[in-house]
């Protein structure tokens, strides 16, 4: 099998150590040692393309989509009005009170993270968390004015020159640039986006949008573009978070060394010598493009974000050896165990690379590779379940059948209850009713269960049946206040719980609320 | 002092202070440590230059900025003030049943008047305006000398036999003990009484309702439902101000206590008298200006709330 290999190129092997080694960890407050990833390409590396693009477009284009509301509401799509307490997504529209809509949706984001985690590890970490994201901009930024690897390293060690000093001033321009982009456009989240820029531009917006631009920006540049891997390593939890959502069928990052080792540069000569080496043939690719830092030969680590990278880059090496893939791949505990026991004869000897090649050189087939029926398992069920539950079960039921007409009634508690001067009794109520669509509406209030009482309020018509009718704007509340009387004959002493109906008079919709009347234990 | 001294496990020089054999390291505190912590130091001094700081004598600096506490709370005050001013400016130029009429303005009065009503009223009419013995409940519907809106403002500006204010409520009903005999007493009041509920004797109603009308008609009028125009009550409905019962009714006749209200007008303004007004109005217990607080041509009848069986 190695005489294939010698009548291949050499690769290059890259001078790579990993500066966040796994095996000599660094002390606490040591200097950062820089990291210069090199270049990828592969399929991970166009997948996490395409996962920026479509990412940083929702994030910077989100504001400008608009929805005709009406004339009452905002046309802005998704919008979150702290001003007036409204959250806006398309044809939904939250009240503070329906807020529970928004904690679903952060506990629905919770679970798909633990379902997403069991089943592919770290994928949020790796291609869709804002830190990878922007730093992976950056790094684009960085590569295309200082270029790759090997000329980043270079630029960094020579003193300062003028040439050096405008390449630095270019790339950290260009950061910036970045970075006030990204700021700018969170704050059109929170308000009309086109106006909104239009008083940024002319100095006329709030202080809080500038504030909060500033803020992001700094936070943008220094994170993207100084901190990096350190804000994955010493910053987030969740590495520690997602570590403890892995389990054996998982699938990680991994540097399969039943393959691989023993590794080493010089395989012709090895082979020369009748000593079996593995397919890692030490090129440190893989520590090169690694934007953590770290050299996934270790084997798992906190840093390691799963980007998949250094699969990218041993794969290219493997084609060029013209061996299979996957020497580092996606892989989960089980199957490297199982295979693991192939390559040692299941013992606790040195792998011994023959173990796990048939004699055309090709790997045995007795190895176990990826099942996609170990995805479908009683945890990945539970989760996916539990998703969905939430999801449709109940945030899309209760969004669909909720009510856009509220009452709230508080009762007068000084004075209890009045006495008048024929002998009725008589209680106050502040009654707030929400109409919660963004078109006006008049509601009927009425009465049930409470014998012969009428109401009143000041400013308001009582129609024929007596109840009273009560306009109110589009998207508000109105406070009234209403007197409830009942005459004494039909009086009971104590308390007697009613309800007070609001009604749509243009549909059937309907909000009730219990309270009570209060009348005097003791007549006078 | 050894210089130069080298912790052979960490390869670390340390301080030259040694206790006992125990040396410390010479580890540096981080740098971004150090100077942020410089930098509270700068920070603290820039501090008491620019803002009242060092102790002296007497006084204080002032600072360069010419900051003080009391001047931001004069500041906010007067912001507070001017945000206000527009409305404060159209109250004292309308009158009430101008305010009442517009919702935006009876709604800013009724919050100003509530406020004012917790500072100069709760001591007699209590927090929630329901009064007690002998002070009125303003909730109710029963009005010793008027709930139109004009009459509760002339009330609240005048008050009710105030010393000092020659346009206050002025009448006192007379101390019948020197008018009428016990009997006469004894029997107005069983007929008093007979008006909203049931004497004790009912054999007096007869006689009481000549007394009545030779002696009390001419304040409380023939029906007994009282007059405003002389702040006499309504003695055939259900409420009573300072008392209620036979004897109760019998001490007033003898000799009657007459409630007394300052005037507000003189004391407060007329802006103040105004909001409260609005406010008392809103309580409802006011006559109504537009529509009525209750159905038109209700019959008024008088029954008491049923005791449980």
């Amino acid at each position: 099998m190695l005489d294939e290999t010698q009548t291949k190129p050499e690769v290059e092997t890259l001078d790579a150590v990993a500066v966040n080694s796994a095996r000599i960890r660094q002390p606490l407050y040591a200097a950062r040692k820089k990291v210069f990833p090199k270049r990828a390409s592969g399929n991970f590396r166009r997948f996490k393309w395409i996962v920026m693009a479509i990412t940083l477009a929702i994030y910077y284009l989100t504001p400008w989509l608009r929805f005709d509301r009406g004339p009452y509401a905002h046309d802005q799509a998704v919008l979150i009005d702290l001003a007036n307490r409204r959250f806006y997504f398309f044809f939904i529209e939250i009240w503070p009170q329906e807020f529970f809509f928004v904690a679903g949706l952060l506990v629905m984001a919770g679970i798909g993270l633990f379902l997403v985690t069991s089943v592919v590890g770290r994928a949020w970490c790796g291609y869709t968390c804002p830190q990878t994201v922007w730093v992976d901009l950056f790094l684009v930024v960085e590569r295309w004015v200082e270029g790759d690897r090997n000329a980043r390293m270079k630029l960094d060690a020579a003193p300062m020159s003028p040439h050096k000093l405008w390449l630095r001033t270019v790339k950290h321009s260009i950061w910036i640039v970045i970075a006030v982009a990204t700021g700018g456009a969170w704050i059109f989240y929170f308000a009309d986006a086109p106006t909104l820029l239009h008083e940024v531009m002319t100095g006329a917006a709030a202080p809080v949008a500038y504030i909060t631009v500033a803020i992001l920006t700094a936070t943008t540049y220094a994170f993207g573009g100084l901190m990096r891997e350190q804000v994955c390593t010493y910053m987030c939890p969740w590495p520690r978070i997602q570590a403890v959502m892995l389990d054996e069928t998982s699938l990680t990052v991994t540097y399969n060394d039943w393959r691989g080792e023993p590794r080493g540069r010089h395989q012709k000569k090895a082979a020369a010598t009748g000593v079996t080496a593995g397919d890692c043939v030490d090129c440190n690719a893989c520590v090169a493009v690694c934007p953590m830092g770290i050299d996934i030969r270790d084997g798992q680590q906190l840093e390691c974000i799963s980007c998949a990278l250094c699969i990218d880059a041993c794969d290219g090496v493997m084609d060029k050896l013209g061996k299979e893939r996957g020497l580092i791949s996606y892989a989960t505990l089980n199957d490297y165990n199982a295979n693991m026991a192939i390559a040692t004869a299941g013992g606790i000897q040195p792998i011994t690379p023959s173990l796990v090649r048939t004699a055309e050189g090709k790997l045995s087939p007795a190895l176990s590779c990826v099942k996609p029926a170990t995805l479908l398992r009683p945890r990945t069920l539970l989760y996916a379940g539990l998703w969905a539950l939430l999801g449709i079960g109940l945030l899309l039921t209760a969004l669909v059948t909720r009510n856009r007409v509220e009452i709230n009634v508080l009762r007068d508690r000084n004075p209890q209850y009045v006495l008048l001067s024929d002998g009725s009794i008589r209680n106050g109520y502040t009654v707030k009713l929400l109409n919660m669509r963004p078109e006006p509406r008049a509601f009927t209030l009425h009465m049930e269960g409470l014998a012969g009482a009428s109401m009143t309020a000041a400013g308001l018509e009582n129609d024929a049946s007596g109840a009273l009718i009560v306009p109110v704007e589009p998207d508000r509340l109105r406070t009234v206040k209403v007197f409830v009387r009942q005459p004494s004959t039909d009086a009971t002493p104590g308390a007697v719980s009613f309800d007070l109906i609001a009604e749509d008079r243009g549909s059937d919709e309907q909000s009730t609320y219990r309270t009570s009347f209060e009348t005097p234990e003791i007549p006078r | 002092m050894k210089q130069d001294h080298l912790d052979e496990i960490s390869g670390v020089s340390t301080t030259g202070h040694e206790w006992d054999g125990i040396r410390e390291l010479n580890n540096p505190m981080p740098r971004w440590w150090v100077y942020t912590y410089y930098a509270t130091i700068v920070w603290a001094l820039g501090y008491t230059v620019f803002y009242p700081a060092w102790p002296l004598v007497t006084s204080a600096t002032q600072g360069v900025l010419g900051y003080s506490s009391r001047g931001e709370v004069k500041a906010e005050l007067a912001s507070v003030e001017a945000e206000r001013s527009a409305h404060t400016a159209a109250l004292a130029n309308k009158s009430v049943s101008e305010i009442l009429a517009d919702d935006t303005l009876r709604q800013t009065a009724i919050q100003s008047g509530a406020a004012a009503f917790k500072v100069n009223c709760v001591q007699c009419h209590g927090s929630g305006a329901a009064g007690g013995a002998g002070y009125p409940n303003l909730n109710d519907d029963d009005w010793l000398w008027g709930g139109k809106p004009e009459q509760i403002e002339y009330t609240i500006a005048h008050g009710i036999r105030s010393a000092g204010d020659a346009d206050t409520h002025q009448s006192e009903m007379p101390a019948f003990s020197d008018i009428l005999d016990r009997e006469q007493i004894a029997s107005v009041a069983a007929f008093v009484v007979s008006l909203s509920g049931t004497p004790k004797n009912s054999g007096l109603v007869k006689k009481g309702r000549t007394v009545f009308a030779e002696s009390c008609a001419a304040c409380h009028g023939n029906d007994a439902r009282g007059n405003q125009e002389l702040g006499a009550p309504d003695l055939a409905d259900a409420i009573w101000l300072k008392t209620h019962g036979e004897a109760g009714i019998v001490a007033q006749i003898k000799a009657p206590k007459h409630g007394m209200m300052p005037a507000w007008g003189a004391r407060l303004g007329d802006t103040a008298v105004k909001e409260l007004t609005v406010f008392v109005h809103s309580l409802g217990g006011g006559q109504v200006v537009r529509g009525s607080l209750f159905p038109p041509g209700e019959k008024r009848e008088i029954t008491r709330v049923a005791r449980p069986a």
